[in-house]
């Protein structure tokens, strides 16, 4: 019978409360967008989204710090969208910034990277989904909590794969955010074996509030014979208009209809109900996929600093990049991070507006090290060298 | 449904049998299980998602987390009414009752609180801060340490039971979800769901004497995720429930090593033993039932189909 069991490996700690106090400062940067104009008038995306999710996990970790005898220190820097925000993320580093949450699109986030004096920082990426930062772009200095665009689309495609939906069709939008997401689902739908049967862009200037119920059936009238509707619309700008106004009736996914992301309101299983509760309570709203990478950005620097009792950047992303570290994550299993590309193992949620549809990895997608490496761009094939030959 | 329940109801009479208690906790009642015939006897209504149970040690109340209606609700098991309710802060979901009967000590999952409330007069004794979302609740047999698990915070803290202050903190694997006590009082053992671990504790220094992982052919280390635990009657066994592995964990309570892993439903949660001591009953959330296992032949030998998400177990002799 196949056991072990380990004697005092890891020294037993007692911690009495009287512990000398360690302080531990944490960065939170954001670069605030301006956000592309959308047809709906009643989707203001929420101004602290993200931060919401950082000060509610320092609220989280400092309880434990408590019992420690280690403390937090959460430092805010919000840059507006027509400031310098290199300049702030610069003097933020020269007070002292060692360790830092970022909330900034990739090139914001690459260039704060690359500042000599972020050289020997720890930075979390908890808001960009880009695949070129976890692969040709990738910074030994730098990992993710957000999941990246392509792990997000690997799960929609176990989906489609395990409903055997087959004929797939494409709308997709023109934004940056939408070429990406439409660029990470089609490598996905090539990678388990699926492909689209047609796509159309879409190029309306039309107001789909009034217009929807006259445009849409006519637009996708021509699109070959299909099991489902795929929208790349990633700011939310069309697709919602586009539901149920189809010329065939078929559901909808992608970034409408089944939703797969980092987290949603909906999400409820494994005790999430509990730091969903939390959430609502602090942020007054629901918590979405920025915030909760923000969240678990911050839980994970706090896992990683009780048990080093370390604050050395190094120090932290050495213990947070080796096996010994698991962090719970309300998703029913350990989350971990890729040596080699420091992205967060993380299950992806396939969400409707009200429930949770499925959590991938679906059972029967296996992988020789851990389910959760068939969501993304697998080792084998990252371009991603900068954390050395780890692989 | 209704006529199900009023029959029930008219039929309720003491126990004429040893019988198994467990939580529905989607369902909102609790199930009733003859522990020899394995016929569901009754099935009661409970508070909202109910997960904690627990009885009086002389059977007379069972006390139930009725978790999202904020209450510890206290029932006659002889006729499955709720009798009153017991002021127990937020969000119940685990609680242990003092060895003189008297103090429970209820887990207040949002609020990082333990609460102690006094059974008799119905008052909250004691709010002790602890860890963020606590769970896991043990006392010692001679009910002068009481010990709180927080999930979030991953530690086990130690309380004494007559300043109701924290002693000691101790660091474990992430998610502590079950703290319990050796019968001699000599140990404590703590389960953390995400480590995947089972640390023991020295009681005398709060020192770690041992940790235990799992290994099972054909599952996931991830998916093997320690809950609840229980001491098999001589003591010489802990039955270990391994969660979405499906499996119970027979371990060695000298050697800490595993014996043997015993299938049972999915993701199963808690246990209770069998009055007579020769059962071993699990509660399997996702399968919504409880595999019966003898605990002789350490093999399964019967499943019982109870309401949704079973989670929490309780057992009470007959009162013949």
């Amino acid at each position: 019978m196949a056991f072990q069991w380990l004697i005092g490996a890891c020294a037993a700690l007692v911690l009495a409360t009287q512990t000398q106090a360690e302080v531990l400062r944490i960065d939170w940067i954001e670069r605030q967008v301006s956000p592309p104009p959308v047809l709906s008038n009643m989707a203001a995306i929420p101004s602290g989204l993200g931060l919401d999710g950082a000060r509610l996990a320092e609220r989280d970790i400092a309880t434990t710090g408590r019992f420690t005898g280690q403390s937090y220190d959460l430092h805010e820097t919000v840059v507006a969208p027509d400031a310098d925000f290199l300049k702030a993320a610069k003097s933020t580093l020269a007070e002292g910034a060692r360790v830092l949450v970022v909330k900034a699109p990739a090139p914001d986030l690459l260039a704060l990277a690359d500042l000599p004096e972020a050289q020997g920082a720890l930075i979390l990426d908890a808001y960009a989904q880009d695949d070129a930062l976890r692969g040709a772009d990738c910074r030994a200095n730098v990992l993710h909590t957000a999941p990246s665009y392509a792990m997000r689309t690997d799960a929609l495609a176990q989906f489609l794969l395990k409903k055997q939906w087959r004929k797939l069709v494409l709308i997709a939008g023109q934004l940056p955010e939408d070429l990406a997401f439409t660029a990470a689902l089609k490598r996905s739908l090539t990678k388990f074996g699926l492909n689209l049967a047609g796509e159309k862009t879409w190029d309306f200037d039309a107001n789909m509030r009034r217009a929807a119920a006259a445009e849409v059936p006519l637009f996708t009238q021509d699109l070959p014979a299909h099991d489902l509707l795929l929208v790349s619309d990633e700011p939310g700008d069309f697709a919602r208009y586009i539901a149920y106004n189809t010329w065939v009736a078929r559901p909808l996914a992608g970034s409408e209809g089944l939703k797969p992301v980092g987290w949603s309101g909906v999400v409820e299983q494994y005790g999430a109900a509990q730091l969903q509760n939390r959430f609502r309570e602090a942020a007054g709203r629901e918590m979405q996929q920025a915030d909760f990478a923000a969240w678990i950005a911050v839980a994970a620097l706090g896992e990683a600093f009780t048990r080093t009792q370390s604050t050395d950047p190094a120090m932290l992303r050495t213990y947070m990049l080796s096996d010994a570290f698991r962090l719970a994550g309300f998703l029913g299993r350990p989350l971990s991070f890729r040596n080699w590309n420091g992205q967060l193992r993380q299950p992806i949620p396939l969400v409707t507006e009200r429930a949770v549809a499925a959590l991938a990895p679906l059972e029967g997608f296996l992988h020789q090290i851990n389910e959760l490496d068939t969501l993304g761009v697998d080792a084998p094939e990252s371009p991603c060298t900068a954390f050395g030959d780890a692989r | 449904m209704i006529r199900a329940l009023l029959l029930t109801t008219l039929l309720a009479s003491p126990a004429l049998a040893d019988e198994i208690w467990v939580t529905n906790e989607m369902d909102d009642t609790v199930s009733v299980i003859d522990a020899k015939t394995l016929e569901v006897l009754h099935t009661y209504e409970t508070g909202e998602r109910p997960r904690g149970i627990t009885f009086s040690r002389d059977f007379k109340r069972l006390y139930i987390c009725a978790s999202d209606s904020d209450a510890v609700q206290v029932m006659d098991p002889d006729t499955g009414k709720i009798l009153h309710d017991l002021p127990s802060g937020e969000d119940p979901e685990q609680f242990v009752i003092a060895p003189d009967d008297r103090l429970l000590y209820i887990a207040n999952e949002d609020d990082a609180i333990t609460t102690v409330v006094d059974t008799q007069t119905r008052k909250v004794v004691s709010q002790i801060d602890v860890g963020v979302e606590p769970e896991g609740m043990g006392i010692s047999p001679d009910g002068k340490v009481q010990v709180t698990t927080s999930e979030t915070t991953n530690m086990a803290h130690w309380i004494d039971t007559q300043s109701h202050k924290i002693i000691a903190n101790s660091l474990v694997d992430p998610r502590p979800r079950h703290a319990e006590f050796s019968p001699d009082g000599k140990e404590l053992w703590v389960s953390s769901e995400i480590g995947g671990t089972v640390a023991i504790f020295d009681t005398k220094d709060q020192s770690q004497i041992g940790k235990i992982s799992f290994q099972l052919k054909g599952v996931r280390p991830e998916k093997i995720q320690p809950v609840g635990m229980r001491f098999s009657p001589d003591a010489t066994k802990v039955f270990i429930a391994l969660g979405p592995a499906n499996h119970i964990a027979v371990v060695d309570a000298k050697t800490f090593e595993v014996e043997r892993y015993i299938l049972v439903g999915r993701r199963v949660w808690h246990m209770a033993l069998s009055p007579d001591q020769t059962r071993l009953f699990t509660t399997n959330g996702v399968s919504g039932d409880v595999t019966v296992i003898d605990i002789a032949s350490l093999e399964p030998i019967d499943t019982v189909k109870v309401g949704r998400f079973p989670w929490g177990a309780a057992a009470r002799p007959s009162s013949k």
